[in-house]
């Protein structure tokens, strides 16, 4: 049996920076989570991911990733998409700091 | 040292001006990330979690103070100010930019290194004992051969698309360093009848599968050491398998084709390829890679510095009695020098930590370090009338922890943090377990052993061969680390058992205070080491002691 069709949001890194973005409602990529677009129709994301892996000059990667909505917008479910959130643990080097 | 000739100077200009091609098509949209990849991993660029990164080799481990600078150079320029030394004797740069990168190989080029093969289905960085060329122990340098094996592998045409990586380990030492068993091959220097030749081990390797290398031949004379090796990796490279990628590794072909199918097959096609050697330039070219590698003019002068030293002040000598290790010539030692202070990410250098470490090398070193597979660097060749200066600017420069060997001087993986392969983190784990240690002040009373980090399957972190091994999975959406305990990397390489299963991740730092305090309690001496009680005891007593309820219900 299909598994439930759980919410998304599509994620990438950006192609010069290297650094994590999302994919929001009005096309754009921006670094902040909860400002990406929250996916709950699995056939309106797969159209969704289909338009960002063109966006090829501008990220590398795109994939749909778990989120929920929270108060101030889509918030990560799994932890390694919390980490890709802020950056690594050991050092303030990420986007914990940059912003 | 090797010193490279115009032709390699020319080779690694040409490919850097190629690369830079590459990356410019890349970026004005003329090559797909598709056609790019193959391209930017031949050239060590991973895009990681967080960014790009950049793998630089340290052929065999081997530095010079230039180099060294060169390192820190990059580090302050191109990333954030610090880099990450691996467990394969390379160094990580975790924050380059696309547009960098071609910038960043140019400046390594200038001081003869390069990212080449550090990533993509090819013959990797060739591994060695970082004590090369100064143990005492040792049967010969295996420097030279490493580095022959580097000009040979490097953009060798038959095996720049293979079915899977390749890793050669070598040693010129008994006591094996390197941890060669745990190689697609692993070779060991020998001597015969005052002959100089090579062991072969062949199927070594950790990851999800975990195998300890079998002797494919047992000597090898050097005029036939390449053409053998060429031999094995092309039998491999036809035969080996392609349709899964976790089934490609040499490892599997020697499990499920068998050792002696496989060397029958290697020995068919040695027969062929010896005779493409029959002018002998690769013998001659090891004879003059060979001249590179000279000892340093060893001086002899007296040690009263040290000996005045090691008795006034306790600092430096509970430093010495950890970090220096024998040397072959009269008056010298090898040091160590520790990246893993606890708390510390294990491996880290600052370029201006790397800076101290060049000029300590050039002063007092014969301008020479190592970087080891256990995340430290080494001054090879010091004077011990240098040692208490050489401490003390360790010391200034926050590097004189004295932890080598011990349970703080940990391997880890960069784990989660970094890694986009990574199932959970490890360098958290490794700073918390160095940490508690270090307050309950029991790192010295346990002694030898060695903590081996993993934060995923791949094994990057060694711990099938930890004394305590940990990996960390992905368990349900939760980070959930098991332990294997008994592995050993030396040449009676184990992989270690499974104690049972996994521990969260705020549990696993007890996990391991609780293994630590079982042996502590169960030891026969405190000359006893881990591992020697491990293998007296076996696992059940640490079982029990993790697992207390499981016991409770079986009684």
């Amino acid at each position: 049996m299909p598994r439930d069709f759980t919410p998304k949001v599509i994620t990438a890194n950006h192609l010069l920076e290297g650094d994590v973005v999302y994919l929001t409602a009005d096309d754009r990529w921006t670094r902040y989570h909860a400002e990406a677009e929250l996916i709950t129709d699995e056939a309106h994301a797969q159209i969704r991911l289909l338009d960002a892996q063109r966006q090829a000059d501008t990220i590398v990667g795109a994939y749909l990733a778990d989120a929920q909505d929270g108060p101030k917008g889509p918030e990560p479910t799994h932890f390694r998409e919390v980490f890709r959130t802020r950056g690594p643990s050991n050092y303030a080097h990420g986007k914990q700091v940059e912003l | 040292m090797y010193r490279y000739s115009d032709f390699d100077r020319d080779f690694l200009t040409e490919r850097n001006r190629q690369f830079r091609a590459q990356v410019e098509r890349r970026i004005d949209g003329s090559l797909t990330e598709d056609e790019f990849k193959p391209l930017r991993l031949m050239n060590g660029l991973y895009l990681q979690l967080h960014a790009y990164m950049l793998r630089v080799a340290i052929p065999y481990g081997t530095l010079n103070s230039a180099q060294m600078r060169q390192l820190a150079y990059l580090a302050e320029t191109w990333d954030k100010g610090y880099g990450h030394f691996t467990t394969r004797q390379n160094i990580q740069y975790n924050w380059p930019r696309l547009r960098d990168v071609p910038d960043m190989l140019d400046a390594l080029a200038e001081v003869g290194l390069h990212a080449i093969q550090t990533s993509g289905n090819t013959i990797r960085n060739v591994t060695a004992d970082h004590f090369a060329g100064a143990a005492a122990d040792e049967v010969a340098d295996p420097r030279p051969v490493a580095e022959l094996l580097r000009q040979w592998s490097t953009d060798h045409p038959e095996f720049q698309f293979m079915p899977r990586k390749f890793k050669i380990a070598i040693t010129g030492a008994p006591n094996d360093r390197a941890v060669t068993a745990a190689h697609d091959i692993g070779l060991r220097i020998v001597e015969r009848d005052g002959e100089i030749g090579y062991q072969v081990l062949v199927g070594g390797g950790l990851g999800r599968t975990p195998m300890i290398g079998k002797v494919l031949a047992a000597f090898i004379p050097a005029d036939d050491l390449l053409p053998y090796l060429e031999a094995t990796v092309a039998v491999w490279n036809v035969i080996g398998r392609r349709d899964n990628k976790y089934k490609a590794r040499i490892k599997i072909l020697v499990h499920e084709f068998g050792l002696e199918n496989l060397r029958h097959e290697v020995e068919k096609e040695f027969a062929l390829r010896k005779p493409l050697y029959a002018g002998g330039k690769d013998v001659a070219l090891l004879e003059e890679i060979k001249t590179h590698f000279a000892a340093p003019d060893f001086e002899t002068a007296p040690t009263d510095a040290f000996d005045v030293a090691y008795q006034a002040d306790p600092v430096f000598r509970s430093w010495a009695d950890t970090n220096l290790s024998e040397h072959r010539a009269e008056g010298y030692t090898i040091v160590t020098i520790s990246l893993k202070k606890q708390g510390d990410t294990p491996g880290d250098a600052t370029a201006e930590q790397m800076r101290v470490m060049a000029d300590l090398a050039e002063r007092y070193g014969h301008d020479e370090l190592r970087i080891s597979h256990e995340q430290n660097v080494i001054l090879p060749h010091v004077h011990k009338r240098h040692l208490p200066q050489i401490h003390a600017d360790l010391r200034a420069a926050g590097l004189a922890t004295a932890n080598i060997g011990l349970i703080s001087d940990i391997i880890a993986c960069p784990g989660m943090d970094y890694c986009a392969l990574a199932t959970a983190r490890s360098i958290p784990v490794a700073q918390e377990i160095a940490t508690r240690f270090e307050e309950l002040k029991l790192e010295h009373e346990v002694g030898p052993l060695k903590i081996k980090i993993s934060g995923c399957i791949n094994a990057c972190g060694h711990h099938h061969v930890g004394h305590i091994g940990i990996l960390g999975l992905d368990r349900a959406g939760v980070e959930n680390y098991q332990i294997t305990l008994g592995g050993d990397g030396t040449e009676d390489a184990v992989i270690g058992t499974r104690t049972g299963p996994g521990f969260a991740y705020d549990e696993i730092v007890g996990a391991i205070e609780t293994i630590v305090r079982t042996y502590l309690d169960m030891r026969d001496s405190a000359e006893e080491t881990f591992l020697q009680a491990y293998r007296r005891v076996g696992i059940a007593p640490f079982k029990a002691a993790l697992y207390p309820e499981t016991k409770t219900r079986a009684a």
